[in-house]
């Protein structure tokens, strides 16, 4: 921009903005009790803070799980509440300024984040598995999150018996992100939903009590790559910005429609030029693929994973995604439907390459957290294959999916987190061996889970699998399913290894114990067996739930 | 609507099957009599079922229609025509033999743990599988069919894989390994095929918009379904490759020999007797009722296949050293027979390849079973281990023989008749096809006659002078057996009454008449 245009830029807008401008303001309209999940949750973690700061260092671990568990059942029963009130099919509409929507999609996905982060607290909350340390009981995190590895200090946190209670309002805060983050209704309420969810993520991903380098080096790994996406994401904003005139869902949407016309002088170089449309909506789907780790963005995935606290895991992957499916749908159904013809190619390559690497490069692997990252990459190609049907079932089989499959996820790590030998969690496959003989009970649980994962009919994993493929077929990607199923096949292969190992292979002398687990990981567990039962034999309640809630208000 | 019979007859070996997981560990003998009576309570439903069946009536009788997964459109619909009934009754029957048979296969070594329980978890297990295979039978619906047709995979992956062979069981590290290759190369063939099948199944809705059998076959028939020439074809494929690696038939057939030769002789009769016969019958009821013209396109490329399984099979067979791999190699020819009736597309074909499918389990099961108690008392598979059993143990030489005999197919015993009227029903409409499937049966003669010489005749080796006979509860199992095959053998009339009917439906399903016998042409 040329000097001059600068200057005319200024002029225009001191002139667009006389004297008395500044009574013509209107006082923002919030609708309160349409916001209120996201209202509680983020309210109950400033609570949480403030219970850091004034409650006795004894109590503060019953008074933050009270605190998180109540909050998370109320913004639920609040999102119940909006529903039966209709908030999800005939009043949806936009609230807050245009900056939030309420409609189906937006409640459906804050349900299932509630209810999953709800489950993850509890296994966040679990002190029955580590053995008791100088006569307390403790937790998956970091006796204290300041002190070095291996250092004296770390050792006196961990005899004074210290435990990292601001766990659980960093979990608040995530969730409160990912609360907003399906439902925002323009640019850079969607940029700032991202960062309030991922900023206590990285922090929780450090927190691990045991092998805490490898800890702080995944949490350094993903603040790193997710700070690069969030720069993506908002560089894309700044072009759409350019392209638009505005960061509206609705209005970005008219001007790629063609039907606003009307250039805002200010823009007047920029406004309605492809290029930046283009390089804009591109850089923000890269920034939202990335956290929803699909190829070729996934490469943080398997460290991340592997490194944070298997607690802290399970909550990624099953709230991250839905979460960031749910933005990612909105951004394509609402905003770039106009440009579907451009973006529908390239996600076809995306969808191949994320169900067939995430299922080979899955079968390489030896340890049980990795494993379980890669088989989430070929599940976000599933759940893409259903995103880009560009059909309302498109939108209901991914709500579907992505509720079935966050209940899998967290069931299995919270397994994953009871198999102990004297390091901490057995991650390596190997000590897996013969674990159906061992402990019966556990390991079937955990076979329910691969084989929901793999989509072995009766389980969830097949609903969701059968509503996205049918979704594919039906929006002309018939050849997305045959991929979709030859990776499954594939896919089926490494969950199949795990049973056998745990069952047709001697168990080891040197084997891992099973931790005798408190009620609150034996509920995470129970709940995601009962959801894949359920959503595998009777699915139909939640798919007519899902399809009413299928429709985005524009 | 009036009692569901059918769905009673499923669940209550499902049901069975949890109240025999949940035996305490230390009454294991209580869980092998409750699996029995359950096995036996299902036969008796089973009866009822054949009982209550109608040849004449319409075509699908008992039926039961329920909502259940409406968005995918979806409905729980069960409903039995001859051929179902006829295999329901199979399995039903079958199953508490198997369960007499497995007795003891399933004790634990030592006591390990308190907590493992494999003596419950074997029953429960086969008694799972018996639920999935029955409703298969009886399902209407493709959607319901194919859940069934999948989920069955999995308790009888782990029967494969839990519970070998004792020949070669224990502490051996390279029999274990063998045994989960086996269980491991058996899932993947069928869940390969499965999700194959899943892929048509979803193409299918797509076209058609729902899952009813007998909605999309009446909308083929009268016009209002119009299927594309190539996307009936793919469709076809795909179910066809899914039941091809189930039944199985050449080159989709290398996962036989490992599960069977690896798995208890109860399981593998389980595997051949019963679980693929699903293959089969799906291909009589889906590939033909829902594809009748890629059905006729796709014939010849079948047949060869089928022929191939009939001769490669019997080939293999005559090869083998190992007993159970024989008979496995034995059931691969004789499902090649089977198919080969399907696909004949006459009446004798089809009607004879389901008294096949029920024949080949009798005497399959009749064979492999005392095959089974034969291996297990001198803990070898090898056939080069026996010789001269029939001196010392004359009855179990007597039944191996009849089973062997009926394998064979010799006339008096119940597979002549299926195997006659497979081959009469191949002559009429392909002659060639005919001659050359005749070759089974001569290498059938040489394979069976060739096992029970080297077993059971010549010397007397060391090792088996000392085998006693076969005991009360053996005999129980193999006696009623070998009735079943002489009894059917010389009267097939109520079998052939049953299945006739439906097979006429079938083959106006595929639009296809008899060829009138051509006196002129054979002069």
């Amino acid at each position: 921009m040329s000097a001059s245009a600068v200057h005319s830029l200024w002029t225009m807008a001191s002139a667009a903005a006389p004297g008395d401008a500044i009574d013509k303001i209107d006082t923002p309209t919030i609708e309160y009790a349409q916001l209120s999940p996201t209202l509680i949750v983020i309210g109950a973690a400033v609570l949480g803070i403030l219970i850091e700061a004034f409650v006795p260092r004894k109590t503060r671990y019953y008074a933050q799980v009270f605190v998180a568990v109540v909050a998370l059942t109320a913004a639920f029963a609040a999102v119940v509440g909006l529903a039966a009130n209709g908030y999800g099919t005939t009043k949806a509409h936009i609230a807050a300024m245009g900056a939030i929507a309420v409609d189906g999609p937006a409640l459906f996905l804050q349900g299932t984040i509630l209810l999953a982060g709800l489950v993850a607290i509890f296994t966040f909350a679990e002190r029955r598995l580590d053995p008791v340390a100088h006569g307390n009981r403790v937790d998956s995190f970091a006796a204290q999150a300041g002190s070095v590895p291996g250092s004296e200090g770390e050792q006196a946190a961990t005899k004074a018996g210290f435990t990292t209670t601001e766990v659980f309002p960093l979990a608040l805060f995530a969730v409160g992100g990912m609360l907003v983050f399906p439902s925002a209704n323009d640019l850079l309420t969607l940029f700032i939903a991202l960062e309030v969810f991922s900023l206590p993520l990285y922090l929780l991903c450090a927190l691990a009590r045991r092998k805490r380098l490898m800890s702080q080096e995944a949490a350094v790994k993903y603040f790193l790559l997710g700070s690069f996406s969030s720069a993506f994401l908002l560089f894309g904003i700044a072009l759409l910005y350019g392209y638009a005139g505005s960061v509206s869902y609705g209005t970005i949407a008219k001007v790629i429609d063609g039907s606003v016309q009307e250039i805002n002088p200010a823009l007047a170089d920029t406004m309605g030029n492809d290029a930046l449309l283009l390089i804009g909506a591109a850089m923000i789907v890269m920034g939202l693929l990335f956290k929803v780790g699909a190829v070729p963005f996934h490469m943080w995935t398997p460290d991340v994973y592997e490194g944070a606290p298997t607690p802290v895991t399970g909550f990624m992957a099953a709230a991250t995604k839905v979460a960031a499916f749910g933005a990612l749908l909105r951004l394509l159904y609402v905003v770039l439907p106009g440009l579907r013809w451009d973006w529908r190619p390239v996600m076809w390559g995306v969808v191949i390459l994320t169900m067939l690497a995430g299922a080979i490069v899955a079968i390489t692997q030896t340890d049980i957290k990795r494993l379980l990252a890669y088989s989430s990459i070929a599940h976000a190609g599933f759940i893409l294959a259903g995103v880009i049907a560009m059909t309302p079932d498109g939108i209901s089989s991914v709500l579907f999916y992505l509720a079935a499959y966050s209940f899998v996820t967290i069931g299995a790590f919270a397994v994953v987190t009871l198999v102990r030998d004297a390091g901490g969690e057995a991650t390596h496959l190997s000590k897996w061996a013969g674990l159906g003989r061992r402990s019966p009970l556990v390991a079937a649980v955990f076979a329910v889970f691969l084989l929901a994962f793999a989509g072995i009919p009766l389980t969830s994993g097949f609903s969701g699998k059968f509503a996205v493929f049918k979704a594919a077929a039906e929006g002309g990607a018939g050849a997305l399913v045959v991929v979709g199923v030859l990776s499954s096949a594939i896919a089926a292969f490494f969950y199949i290894r795990v049973i056998v190992l745990m069952f047709f292979s001697e168990p080891k002398a040197d084997g891992p114990t099973v931790a005798v687990p408190s009620p609150l990981t034996m509920t995470a567990i129970g709940v995601g067996v009962a959801v894949t039962l359920v959503l595998g034999v009777a699915p139909q309640y939640f798919l007519d739930l899902a399809n009413q809630a299928g429709v985005f208000v524009r | 609507m009036s009692f569901p019979l059918l769905t009673a007859t499923a669940v209550l070996p499902a049901v069975g099957a949890i109240a025999t997981a949940a035996v305490p560990a230390a009454r294991r003998t209580a869980a092998k009599w409750l699996a029995l009576l359950v096995s036996l309570a299902t036969l008796a439903l089973a009866v009822t079922v054949l009982v209550r069946f109608d040849p004449d009536g319409a075509r699908y009788q008992l039926t039961e229609s329920r909502s259940w997964i409406a968005e995918f459109g979806v409905r729980y619909e069960l409903g039995v025509d001859g051929i179902g009934v006829a295999l329901i009754a199979l399995t039903a029957l079958l199953i508490p033999f198997i369960v007499l048979a497995g007795w003891h296969d399933a004790d634990p070594l030592e006591t390990k743990s308190s907590r493992w329980r494999p003596t419950q978890g074997f029953f429960a297990l086969i008694l799972a599988v018996e639920a999935m295979v029955i409703i298969s039978f009886a399902a209407t619906d493709v959607f319901l069919f194919y859940i069934f047709f999948e989920a069955m995979l999995i308790p009888m992956y782990f029967l494969i894989g839990g519970f070998g062979d004792r020949a070669h069981s224990g502490t051996d590290e390279n029999a274990s390994a063998q045994r989960s290759y086996a269980a491991v190369k058996f899932l993947l063939y069928n869940l390969v095929g499965g999700l194959i099948m899943l892929a048509a199944v979803i193409g299918l809705y797509v076209v058609a918009g729902n899952f009813s059998l007998q909605e999309i076959t009446e909308a083929r028939a009268n016009g209002t379904l119009e299927m594309a020439t190539s996307t009936e074809r793919w469709l076809f494929l795909g179910f066809f490759f899914a039941f091809a690696v189930k039944a199985p038939l050449w080159p989709l057939h290398t996962w036989l020999p490992n599960a069977m030769g690896e798995s208890t002789a109860p399981v593998a009769v389980l595997i051949t007797a019963v679980v693929d016969k699903v293959g089969t019958f799906a291909m009589l009821r889906f590939c033909l009722g829902l594809f009748p013209e890629a059905s006729k396109w796709a014939t010849p490329v079948i047949l060869v296949l089928a022929l191939i399984s009939i001769v490669y099979g019997a080939l293999l067979a005559v090869g083998q050293r190992d007993i159970k791999r024989l008979v496995a190699y034995a059931s691969i020819s004789h499902f090649g027979f089977i198919i080969l009736g399907i696909f004949a597309m006459t009446s004798q074909g089809q009607s004879g390849a389901t008294l096949y499918m029920v024949n080949h389990g009798l005497s399959t099961a009749a064979l492999m079973l005392v095959a089974g108690f034969l291996i297990s008392r001198r803990g070898s598979r090898l056939i080069a281990d026996y010789g001269g059993v029939q001196k010392v143990a004359p009855v179990l030489a007597g039944t191996f023989l009849i089973g062997g005999l009926a394998t064979l197919s010799l006339p008096g015993l119940a597979p002549f008749v299926s195997e006659f009227l497979v081959l009469v029903g191949a002559f009429a409409r392909y002659p060639v096809v005919g001659i050359i499937a005749t070759i089974g049966i001569v290498l059938a003669a040489l394979y069976t006659l060739v096992l029970y010489q080297r077993t059971m005749t010549g010397p007397v080796k060391p090792e088996v002078s000392a085998m006693p006979d076969l005991r009360a509860r053996e005999l129980l199992v193999v006696a009623p057996l070998i009735a079943l095959l002489i009894g059917l053998g010389v009267y097939p009339k109520p079998l052939t009454d049953l299945v006739n009917p439906a097979v006429k439906h079938t083959m106006s399903d595929v639009q296809q008449k008899d060829p009138k016998p051509d006196v002129e042409a054979a002069k």
